[in-house]
């Protein structure tokens, strides 16, 4: 009886301020990720969607005309993944670190100058490095003349070998800053009392970053890598903008994105198919999913947190 | 009193215009050709209009790449105008078997046409037609005249003079031999495979066989052309493999090159941006004397929607877009842009005439890959842009492109299993 009484009025206010965000949230996020999952289920057969269930699944992975794809875009992904994880990431650290320091001039200078490429269009970034790399009109050739290294220069782009790669790192080039404001307001937020007890104990300069600051921006530095990861498995609007749907040369720049692209919209004369598309892209859900929950659980949660 | 005149004249004339526009039957057309436009509203549009009184057009083009996906949804929604532009091949061919384009099989207009012509939008049996054909791109070489004599070489009419011409060009150095790139793929096998290919293959003798089973893109009708691509690597300037399509056409309208490989939509573009003469040339041939054949390949046709509630303005329509006076006015307005019927034409570009003079010289076919052969996974077209890139750069050999090419059709398609 007494528990009745105790027991709190319903918060309707809650729900009516959750309201908003959650319908804008499940009409143009949840709806569209359960439905693509559904359409994957289903094939088209005489103009009529029909049932088919885990049949696309083993279309995909099963015949070789579409698991050799499949495979050859994932194993892009990974190259392009671990392109981002040694090269944008820990550049942004030491760009973070260095912006820190108190001593540096003109730092909101350079922090702008560095962030302004992520909020490019990538339309916009792939077009100009196009061009800056173009064999015909770019500067890149010009530019290693000038310093006596004209043998360096190859038309990257149109290289198997290198074309994947010179997009990561064109992709590095726009993303760094956003590693770089994460790291660089971890680093802000690490007490002035620390590093002077530190210093006191006389560890300075380099040493303090490695022994005291690093491990206090570790979460921020796992934070960031999760989300890499899930930028780049979703990777697209880069390469098609480009190589184009066909990732060329030779599919060497397919990754997941424009495979899913060219299956989903078709290409040229190949016609759209909804069905294997969504198959693809809920391949891609799935592996993104993995890749978090394997963060979320296997490391986050044994990661030692500092509360100041 | 004035202002009560006033307003009476604007009642009378909506009432009259309300009165017209009750009578006149308005039919709205679907297109990508918004480049067109302007050439509808000031030339297609006002002759058909004051030939056929009574009947308005309305030209509502969208964007190319949307095409496809604008006209699906609007058809699915029973929104679509009542003519429609037709893509050649399948993107048709699956609106028509979904209801949504009307069989015009019948129409007097459909006689003006060649089998070569309709096959872009009839059923694979040929026995049903959907859409009219409208236009046409011939593939060839255009040149640069100035950058010829210069050098000091004549048109090429068979492959070793093709290639000696190359060398020749090459050795002067004032100018690359020929623009192509292959970072965009679709040049090297729109421009290079289809368009030297059909001398090889002899144009529909060789298509219909490959369609039927008779032929196989291993042997050595369908490798040959391969071979030939195999050389024009060394042809075609520094770092071509990161060429873009754009590039091409600024290195070549600059003067910077000396032979295109291309088709005849270049000719208005090319027009306006180069300041030296032009001239073009057929794909040469391997012997001297040699049949040429060229690919004439249908691109625009023009046909109706089933559900429209004007068919027989609808139907006036098809038959006048099949008539010689709109293939006159079509040609002309955009040169490069072919008509398909055989009614005769006048053309005045004479980089445009040079074009179609092929026609009554060589024989006419469309690119192999269009009809049919594209239908499956994979896809066979998307291939072929591959493995002519490949091919050109050095990476694969002829027989091994075409052993894979081969490989990927018959795993889907019947009659060459």
């Amino acid at each position: 009886m007494s528990d009745q009484q105790s027991r709190p009025k319903f918060r309707w206010h809650i729900i009516v301020f959750l309201a908003p965000a959650v319908l804008v949230y499940t009409a143009v996020m949840i709806y569209p990720l359960f439905n693509t999952l559904r359409l994957s289920l289903f094939t088209e057969v005489d103009q009529e969607r029909v049932f088919v269930g885990l049949q696309n699944f083993q279309t995909l992975f099963g015949e070789t005309v579409w698991s050799s794809q499949f495979w050859n875009a994932l194993g892009n992904n990974f190259w392009f993944f671990i392109i981002h994880m040694l090269v944008q990431n820990p550049i942004g650290v030491a760009l973070a670190a260095i912006l820190s320091h108190p001593k540096l001039r003109f730092a909101s200078f350079y922090r702008s100058a560095i962030f302004i490429p992520t909020i490019l269009s990538f339309v916009i970034v792939g077009f100009a490095w196009k061009l800056i790399l173009s064999p015909i009109w770019g500067i890149a050739p010009g530019m290693l003349d000038a310093v006596g290294l004209k043998s360096l220069y190859a038309p990257w782009l149109g290289k198997e070998a290198y074309a994947l790669t010179t997009l990561s790192l064109v992709s590095v080039w726009q993303f760094v800053g956003i590693p770089m404001m994460l790291i660089y307001a971890a680093l802000l937020s690490i007490p002035d009392e620390i590093l002077e007890a530190a210093e006191v104990e006389g560890i300075t300069g380099l040493s303090a970053f490695w022994k005291i600051k690093l491990p206090l921006i570790l979460p921020s530095i796992g934070i960031i890598s999760i989300l890499t990861f899930v930028a780049n498995f979703n990777a697209f609007d880069l390469i098609y903008a480009a190589q184009g749907a066909l990732a060329g040369p030779d599919y060497s720049t397919d990754i997941l994105g424009t495979f899913m692209y060219r299956t989903f919209f078709g290409f040229q004369l190949q016609l759209g198919d909804p069905h294997m598309g969504s198959t693809i892209a809920s391949a891609m859900f799935a592996i993104i999913l993995v890749g978090v929950c394997l963060y979320l659980f296997g490391i986050q949660s044994r990661m030692r947190r500092y509360q100041f | 009193m004035k202002k009560s005149t006033l307003i009476g004249a604007m009642l009378a004339s909506t009432l009259i215009a309300g009165a017209a526009s009750a009578e006149d039957v308005t039919l709205t057309i679907e297109s990508w050709r918004n480049d067109d436009l302007a050439i509808w509203q000031d030339k297609i549009i006002p002759a058909f209009e004051a030939a056929h009184p009574g009947i308005k057009l309305n030209f509502t083009p969208s964007a190319p790449a949307e095409y496809n996906a604008v006209l699906n949804s609007k058809l699915d929604a029973g929104s679509a105008g009542d003519i429609i532009t037709c893509r050649p091949f399948d993107a048709s061919l699956a609106l028509f078997e979904a209801g949504h384009l009307a069989d015009i099989s019948s129409l007097d207009g459909m006689a003006n046409f060649s089998a070569v012509a309709k096959s872009g939008w009839s059923t694979d049996d040929a026995s049903v037609q959907f859409c009219v054909p409208m236009a046409s791109v011939i593939h060839g070489f255009i040149y640069n005249k100035e950058a010829f004599e210069e050098v000091g070489v004549e048109v090429p009419t068979t492959e070793a003079e093709f290639f000696a011409v190359l060398d020749k060009i090459k050795e002067d150095g004032s100018y690359i031999p020929m623009a192509m790139g292959t970072n965009d793929q679709w040049e090297a096998a729109t421009m290079g495979y289809n368009n030297i290919g059909p001398n090889y293959w002899k144009g529909e003798e060789g298509r219909l066989a490959l369609l039927s089973g008779d032929q196989k893109l291993t042997d050595e009708a369908w490798v040959a052309p391969y071979r030939q691509l195999a050389k024009w690597g060394a042809y075609l300037g520094d770092g071509y493999e990161a060429q873009t399509y754009p590039d091409s056409q600024n290195i070549f309208t600059l003067g910077r090159a000396a032979i295109y490989p291309t088709g005849s939509w270049e000719i208005s573009g090319f027009n306006g941006l180069a300041d030296f003469e032009m001239g073009a040339f057929y794909p040469p041939v391997q012997n001297a004397g040699d049949t040429c054949y060229i690919s004439d390949h249908t691109d625009i046709g023009i046909g109706m929607n089933a559900a429209t509630p004007n068919k027989e303005a609808a139907q006036t329509f098809l038959n006048w877009v099949g008539s010689s006076e709109f293939a006159t006015i079509f040609a002309n307005a955009l040169p490069g842009f072919f008509p398909l019927s055989s009614a005769p034409v006048e053309l005045e570009d004479p980089l445009a005439q040079e074009f179609i003079s092929w026609r009554g010289k060589c024989e006419s076919t469309i690119r192999s890959t269009y009809q049919v052969l594209s239908r499956g996974t994979p896809n066979l077209e998307n291939d072929t842009w591959n493995a002519s890139v490949a091919v050109i750069k050095g990476e694969e050999t002829p027989e091994a492109a075409g052993a894979r090419l081969q490989e990927g059709l018959a795993s889907w398609y019947a009659p060459q299993q």
